[in-house]
């Protein structure tokens, strides 16, 4: 038995180690662990419920905006209060935002080096560093520029980019000014085109190059997909309704957040403890893509999956560009997820455009409703840039927190983050012996494809026992 | 020469690996000054690579996050080792932050909530992350999961302070700056303002020399241009170092301290009550001694949770830091 340890693994946010195990060449054993956990579930027992959004936006600061406003509409839900119409707008715009920071992020710092550089680039150049010296500095500063506009956004209406100040129960603690619209207008025409951009450097430098990932049928994963939709089941990152859908594409459940713990369970593994959501009436079969297991898979790729349409115009081009070259829906390859995101990208930008062309967001009134009730628990459901998050708080009568359940992005794909690592070592079986580093991260680009959030999931992950038999994958327990 | 650097993160967010790519394009100058050796969010140097290093290898190591298990005590140790210089960066290395208020509770029970109890968790035999596991006659581990939270110089040396959560951009270019030009920082040094925030902000020509009755911020809508303990709602500006250019403030949310406490104070919570006792309610004072005594005590009722509202990230840096065992 041999084991080889990738620790830790990089170009993610938080923290996580791979371990392989090989008996006579042949994976036996590959296990994610994620050493990290901090609590949050219970020392914020006992805090004011208005402090939520900024204590629990310290669970990640890399997705803080979801964080916050998953926090803000438990609250609303909690003191059962209707948010203005002008602070919905806000909280949706900046969350555009943070969508536009977020996902040029992962492309262009965390997992898309891998492709814009190389994955047989040397480990020194694959990295945003590798990404200006090869695509020139002016590159490199439109790249800073636009993450930067995605963050300025979230400044100007949130208060503070990284952890920011402005949700609270029944709407936005400030409004913004003419000259502040006018500015994120301006910022968001500029995203817009730099997202285009963006998916043409994909569609000419990667997804010609990468065939064998992007097409390779190895590489599809079958499970539910899940993600919010608004009214008429479009991709909305905000608000709306959970949709789950099969991977024989028909609708499996449409729920209100409220209703999240009709529809969704935690399992542990005795031998792992972990956490592995699942569809409840489905159950949970072990990490297996099974028809009737209840795992399913969220962010970019199953929001995409899960939505009829986009309500942007050239983000919908995207969207049926992409279902028409794979020619099915739902998609299931884990490399898609790098595609989708961009097309998200384009989304949030367009989106992002359209909120702040609308002058009825200006203005210091109607950003607050004071009504707000006896308070009980309440759930917020948000789509992290990582997926479907969930804040569930327990308020006692002066709105003090009691209790704290939180279900976020990156544990929702756990059982998928598992199965796709497996094929992923799989897929490098006969050269691991050699421990090649260049290997080892192809491994890594398994999990780097949805953009995992370690910090945020902080609970630990473990693989089972694989068989590669006939270039077909089998699991055994 | 080029300087050799180092970024790490133990129990954090990873806001403060965002607050670093947001000097923007200043990042440009880094990479011509430096070379970044060892990030694990963007870079792909691993622990062996780190161990196998000559001792001060780096010149500088940006350490955040603070210590909560065995693993982050030990490469916080590794990267003391390996770093010429160690700057514990950003409020959970300085003084524990937001997660340093699990020091309230017992490591059991933030266990027992997290992975037993949690309303969507199925987990009818209990079982809880361990140290070592055994599956199929193999061992793996976890890191020791810690009874508290300790800032990073309770663990090791640390050579500069740079505060705030996450640090603030200007004061991580100006730490860059020196950094790069080799200025002579004395050891210690917080890498930041010595003023309050008070001193600094805006709203501070109406700060009242009496604050009126307590109120939350579910309740009103503050004026954005009055001071907030005049309107009586608790902001941490006397007790808090200045340098965050007041953004909290600016977007009408009190401040809640995460730049930690000026110089010249050990205890943030502490210093931010004895500001409230000089001016809360100093009107009733004239009132005989029952009354106004009366009258306070139900003004202090109406502070919801004072540790988490004093002491939000300075917990873990307290005189009194955690909860007694047993």
């Amino acid at each position: 038995m041999k084991k080889i340890s990738i620790d830790p693994i990089t170009r993610l946010e938080g923290h996580g180690k791979i371990e392989i195990f090989l008996e006579k060449g042949k994976v036996k054993d590959v296990f994610l662990q994620v050493p990290e956990f901090r609590g949050f579930e219970k020392f914020c027992e006992g805090r004011k419920g208005e402090d939520m959004p900024q204590l629990t936006s310290r669970i990640c600061g890399v997705c803080p905006v979801a964080h916050h406003f998953a926090a803000t509409k438990a609250l609303d839900s909690a003191y059962n209060c209707e948010v203005p119409i002008k602070a919905k707008k806000l909280r949706e715009l900046m969350y555009c935002g943070y969508i536009i920071y977020d996902h040029i992020l992962h492309f262009y710092f965390l997992g898309g080096p891998d492709f814009l550089v190389g994955k047989d680039a040397p480990k020194e150049k694959r990295n945003i560093i590798g990404v200006i010296e090869k695509y020139g500095e002016q590159v490199g500063m439109e790249v800073i520029k636009h993450r930067a506009y995605g963050q300025k956004i979230t400044e100007i209406i949130g208060g503070k980019a990284t952890h920011p100040v402005c949700g609270i129960p029944g709407g936005v603690t400030k409004g913004i000014s003419e000259e502040e619209r006018k500015e994120i207008e301006e910022m968001a025409k500029s995203c817009v085109q730099f997202s285009l951009f963006t998916l043409e450097i994909f569609k000419k430098n990667i997804l010609e190059n990468y065939q064998d990932l992007f097409f390779n049928k190895n590489f599809d994963l079958e499970v539910y997909n899940m993600g919010l939709v608004d009214d008429d089941k479009c991709l909305n990152f905000y608000d709306g309704k959970v949709r789950v859908t099969a991977p024989d594409n028909s609708e499996y459940a449409l729920f209100e957040p409220k209703e999240y713990l009709n529809y969704i369970g935690e399992y542990v593994y005795e031998w792992s403890f972990v956490k592995f959501p699942y569809l409840k009436n489905i159950g949970f079969k072990g990490l297996i893509p099974l028809k009737d297991n209840g795992l399913y898979r969220v962010g970019p790729l199953a929001r995409l999956n899960v939505s009829e349409s986009l309500k942007t115009k050239e983000a919908q081009k995207e969207f049926e560009n992409f279902y028409k070259t794979y020619n099915k829906k739902p998609v299931n390859n884990i490399f898609a997820y790098h595609w989708a995101r961009l097309i998200e990208l384009l989304y949030a930008s367009e989106r992002a455009l359209e909120l702040s062309s609308d002058k009825d967001i200006i203005g210091y009134e109607e950003i607050r409703n004071f009504d707000l009730k006896k308070p009980k628990d309440g759930v917020g459901i948000v789509e992290a840039a990582r997926g479907t998050l969930i804040h569930h708080y327990f308020l006692n009568e002066e709105g003090m927190i009691e209790k704290v359940n939180l279900i976020v992005a990156t544990t929702n794909n756990n059982g998928a983050l598992n199965i796709s690592l497996k094929i992923g070592a799989l897929s490098v079986e006969e050269y691991l012996d050699k421990e090649d580093e260049k290997l080892l991260n192809q491994i890594e680009m398994f999990f780097r494809a949805y953009d995992p959030c370690l910090a945020c999931a902080s609970h630990n992950l473990k693989f089972q026992i694989l068989k590669k038999e006939e270039n077909k994958i089998t699991i055994i327990f | 020469m080029k300087k050799k650097f180092a970024f790490y993160w133990a129990a954090s967010c990873g806001g403060c690996e965002i607050a670093v790519l947001d000097i923007n394009e200043k990042i440009l100058d880094v990479i011509k000054n430096a070379d970044i050796l060892f990030w694990p969010v963007a870079v792909d140097t691993k622990y062996k690579d780190v161990e196998n290093l000559p001792d001060e290898y780096f010149d500088f190591c940006f350490f955040n996050g603070s210590i909560r298990n065995s693993e982050q005590e030990h490469l916080a140790k590794l990267l003391r080792k390996k770093s010429r210089v160690l700057v514990a960066f950003g409020s959970c290395a300085v003084e524990g932050c937001i997660p340093g208020l699990a020091n309230l509770y017992r490591r059991e029970d933030i266990l027992k909530r997290g992975f037993i109890e949690t309303e969507s968790t199925d987990n009818p035999k209990k079982v809880l992350p361990q140290k070592e596991i055994s599956y199929n006659s193999e061992k793996m581990e976890l890191p020791e999961f810690y009874s508290q939270v300790f800032p990073l110089d309770e663990i090791c040396e640390v050579d500069y302070y740079l505060p705030g959560c996450p640090p603030p951009t200007g004061l991580i270019i100006n730490a860059m700056e020196k950094i790069f030009a080799n200025e002579n920082i004395p050891k210690k040094t917080y890498l930041a303002p010595t003023k309050s925030l008070c001193d600094t902000c805006e709203r501070n020509k109406t700060f009242p020399k009496k604050m009126p009755k307590i109120k939350r911020m579910i309740e009103i809508q503050p004026d954005p241009n009055t001071c907030f303990l005049e309107q009586g709602i608790i902001c941490l500006g006397p007790a808090t170092r200045s340098g965050c250019k007041n953004l909290c403030i600016n977007a009408n949310w009190p401040c809640t301290g995460c730049m930690g406490p000026t110089p010249e104070v050990s205890d943030q919570g502490a210093k931010m009550i004895s500001a409230l006792t000089s001016i809360l309610l100093l009107d009733e004072e004239k009132k005989n001694y029952e009354e106004f005594y009366k009258i306070l005590e139900e003004e202090i009722k109406k502070i919801k949770d004072p540790i988490g509202t004093f002491y939000m990230y300075s917990l873990a840096k307290a005189i009194l830091n955690k909860r007694r065992e047993g």
